[in-house]
């Protein structure tokens, strides 16, 4: 087991009798525990969410949320509008940051690191981490030069070690066949589906120990959405993916792991065949199979 | 039945759905941009055409008075006057007609009653000739003479001989001339510059030092040497000035007088009535070319404005090149890493009413911070020799490159808004992913955000250039003379003399225009200049639109 984390942090003691409807509760402003599977504590995390807390000047959108997002497996992150899974995930690199009345408490550790310690240099925190975002955003450059991007302002100048960086990254995006003979054309010129793509090359171009996917598919149409859900397919194993979803068949199909979050609270938290087909809770499956939310 | 309160019912008046499609106001809308537009086409087209046939060739007219008297000139225009409207109703034409005889320099134009004409006729030999001093003549050949002695004994022979001899002589004119002026002007300077080499040596290191005694043979030697190269181009020209002054050229005036010009002096002539259509071309040409690129005669009001052309062109580039760092950087400043408070906003409003100074103001501030303050700075610390020996400043007076900084200060504000709205269109998103991937806040700036904004920030360029090369008010205090003929980037070193007073071509407007004693002659000039002025201004700006459409090309905006 890994440091700090024990079945007793997501165990919490003052769960509300059975029978009471969680969801309400929680819409109440009243305290739920969180019901996190067992299965999820046995594996090796690569991030350790810990009794994090989120305030966007006096109102708080994250509520005391801990849990551990299992290495190399892909961990989906649902919930209605304006729960707050956009904002936890954008946490983890610390984009928050850039928004002004913000607090925080609790912390969370990449492999070990903590995060949000003082002494903590944020731009090389990022460097850890790659971020794919709703919208495709490819920069105003060549299609080489979006790939590198990271390489580029870390310095990197061997032009060899650029060329390898950007073919295996969009092959590894399988965008390579699509644009290996127009790689100086800009980007702007891909279609939508293409320029997300590209900035899941861009995101793994740096060997990233997490990569967050921020729904990655909400602005493509069904086609695009499907290449993407395969690339995160091809993915797992490979990287440790965080994504957010609005789409309950995506976060089935593509993700491993399944935390529903629900106003700021993470409700229930597990492996993805059980959470949509097993769920501890009834408020869990009510929401995935579309009765509620 | 409905039985809602509020039927809609259909409407009955005409007039009242016209208003309620708002047809009106498209009309009022498309009548503001029709005289806008109609406006400035007209302006446009007036100084075009205006301006474009000041220098075609029109026909000379030699007319008789009923009292005998005749005149020779160009016919510029007709009107038909109501003269004593009470007696008799009749209608009078008169015309007014350019006659140009150095003699009679005072009345070049005339008007005459159309009553009192006898005869109009245009005679085939009638020549314009524009003289290298003392302006235009009109009159006829005679004969050539060498040496006193006539050559040939027809106009035409005369005429044919001249159109022969004159590019030869007007080769030496012009290489006498040039060594007249640039390499004597060469020689001064370079005698001044080793007499103020000396004084400065004894004002640094007293009268006996080692250096003042070397710095003294210097100067010695190099007074020899220019003495000598001196006499070498007294004799150069002595011998230019002798092979021309052999040719003389007999003309005589409408009423028979006998003129004699040198041919040398001769700078062009022409017969306006015994040429085709494609020689008037050419005579067109010649006088536009001369006009491009001369240095201007007699006052400003004759020959070219190449001096001016340069100026502007000179001053406007570097003021570009001064005020977009100026103006990027402190909009980069002001937008990307101030805090967004009062403080900001009040800086934002204090920029915006910068733009509405004016310029006048801009140019006494130039004058008294740049001229006579940093300028007699550097005067009093590095060309000290200058001050003290000659009594002649260097920089502490109005030159080209405080006049370029007067107006990047000038066109600072309409940088500065134009940067910072290109950097508020960068979507934060492309931010945000330059953050994501780990980039620092410059990086993000310099490698995503400038670039995008680039466009943007070029049209704030292309405005300010625009606004900066039409400008007179403050350049008048800060560098621009009536004459200046030293052009601020020549061929001795440095090489570009920023510290030179230029000549620039909307101050000739008002110069020629306003400040000439003969306003009549300097009009079409007027005209010509202002051509000049936005042809240059519309160049620099198509230069700069293309330049902008290719970086816009290059980070084009696509959307899905």
């Amino acid at each position: 087991m890994q440091k700090g984390i024990g079945p007793s942090v997501y165990s919490d003691g003052n769960k509300p009798d059975a029978g009471t409807n969680r969801l309400q509760a929680v819409a109440q402003g009243k305290d739920v525990g969180a019901e996190v599977h067992p299965k999820v504590l046995e594996e090796t995390p690569v991030l350790e969410i810990d009794r994090f807390n989120l305030w966007y000047g006096s109102k708080q959108v994250i509520h005391d949320i801990s849990m551990p997002i299992i290495r190399k497996q892909v961990t989906a992150l649902i919930g209605p509008s304006g729960c707050g899974k956009s904002t936890l995930l954008r946490s983890v690199n610390r984009m928050n940051d850039l928004i002004q009345n913000i607090r925080i408490t609790g912390d969370m550790r990449l492999n070990g690191d903590s995060i949000y310690e003082p002494r903590m240099d944020v731009i090389n925190l990022r460097k850890r981490m790659g971020m794919v975002f709703q919208k495709p955003n490819p920069f105003p450059m060549s299609i080489f030069e979006n790939v590198v991007y990271s390489l580029r302002i870390d310095g990197e100048k061997n032009r060899s070690v650029l060329d390898e960086v950007c073919e295996i990254s969009l092959r590894g995006a399988a965008l390579w066949d699509e644009v290996k003979d127009c790689l100086n054309d800009s980007a702007l010129k891909l279609s939508g589906g293409q320029q997300q793509r590209l900035c899941i090359a861009r995101a793994v171009a740096a060997e990233p120990e997490v990569l967050l996917l921020d729904e990655p598919c909400s602005a493509l149409d069904p086609i695009a959405t499907g290449k993407i859900e395969d690339l995160i397919q091809e993915l797992r194993g490979q990287y440790s993916i965080l994504m957010v979803t609005h789409n309950m068949q995506q976060a089935s199909r593509a993700s491993d792991y399944t935390a529903f979050i629900y106003l700021g609270r993470l409700i229930e938290y597990g492996p993805t065949s059980d959470i949509f087909t097993n769920p501890v809770l009834q408020e869990t499956e009510s929401y995935v199979t579309g009765r509620f939310g | 039945m409905n039985s809602s309160r509020y039927q809609r019912q259909n409407v009955r008046s005409p007039f009242s759905s016209l208003m309620a499609h708002g047809e009106p106001w498209v009309w009022l809308m498309s009548g503001s941009l029709a005289v806008a537009v109609t406006m400035v086409i007209g302006l446009l087209l007036f100084i075009t055409v205006r301006g474009s046939i000041h220098f075609w060739p029109r026909p000379l007219y030699e007319i008789t008075l009923r009292n005998g008297e005749r005149c020779l000139g160009e016919v510029i225009s007709r009107e038909r006057q109501l003269k004593n409207i009470s007696d008799d109703q009749t209608v009078h034409d008169r015309v007014l007609v350019r006659t140009a005889d150095f003699r009679t320099d005072s009345t070049r134009y005339t008007w005459f009653d159309q009553q009192n004409i006898s005869s109009i006729q245009q005679p085939q030999f009638a020549t314009v000739i524009e003289r290298f001093e003392g302006g235009l003549f009109h009159g006829f050949p005679v004969c050539l003479l060498k040496d006193g002695i006539p050559t040939g004994d027809s106009p035409e022979a005369a005429w044919q001989q001249y159109q022969e001899i004159s590019p030869t002589i007007q080769k030496r004119f012009r290489e006498a001339n040039r060594i007249d002026r640039l390499r004597r002007g060469d020689l001064q300077k370079r005698l001044r510059n080793a007499r103020l080499a000396l004084f400065d040596a004894r004002l640094k290191q007293g009268n006996d030092h080692p250096i003042v005694e070397k710095v003294k043979n210097e100067e010695e030697e190099i007074s020899k040497k220019v003495a000598e190269i001196s006499s070498l181009l007294d004799k150069k020209m002595a011998a230019l000035r002798k092979a021309n002054s052999s040719w003389k050229f007999e003309f005589k005036t409408v009423d028979g007088q006998s003129v004699i010009f040198p041919v040398e002096e001769i700078i062009q002539a022409w017969q306006p009535n015994n040429i085709s259509l494609l020689g008037m071309s050419s005579v067109y040409g010649t006088r536009w070319w001369e006009f491009l690129s001369d240095n201007p005669r007699e006052a400003n009001s004759a020959g070219g404005v190449f001096p001016a052309i340069c100026g502007t062109v000179s001053m406007t580039m570097i003021m570009a090149f001064l005020v977009a760092p100026f103006g990027v950087l402190a909009a980069l400043y002001l937008r990307e890493y101030a805090a967004d408070n009062s403080l900001t906003a009040t800086i934002r409003i204090a920029i915006n009413n910068l733009a509405g100074v004016p310029s006048i103001v801009y140019g006494a501030f130039g004058l008294g911070f740049f001229c006579y303050g940093a300028g007699g700075w550097i005067d009093e610390n590095f060309f000290s020799a200058s001050l003290l020996a000659d009594n002649q400043p260097t920089f502490g007076t109005g030159g080209l490159l405080w006049a370029s900084l007067t107006l990047a200060l000038l066109t600072l504000p309409v940088v500065i808004v134009a940067t910072e709205e290109a950097l508020a269109a960068v979507p934060n998103s492309m931010r945000e992913g330059s953050y994501a991937c780990g980039g620092s806040k410059w990086q993000t700036i310099y490698r995503i955000v400038l670039p995008r904004a680039l466009p943007g920030i070029m049209t704030g360029v292309i405005l300010a250039m625009a606004r900066a090369a039409g400008e007179v008010a403050p350049l008048m205090l800060v560098g621009v003379k009536k004459i200046a003929l030293d052009l601020p980037i020549d061929t001795s070193f440095p090489f570009i003399h920023p510290e030179r007073e230029f000549m620039h071509l909307a101050y000739l407007v008002y110069d020629i225009g306003f400040q000439s004693s003969n306003s009549q002659a300097a009009k079409p000039m007027v005209f010509t200049i202002t051509l000049l002025l936005v042809t240059i201004i519309a160049v620099l700006n198509i230069a700069a639109i293309y330049l902008r459409s290719r970086l816009k090309r290059r980070y084009a905006l696509q959307e899905f």
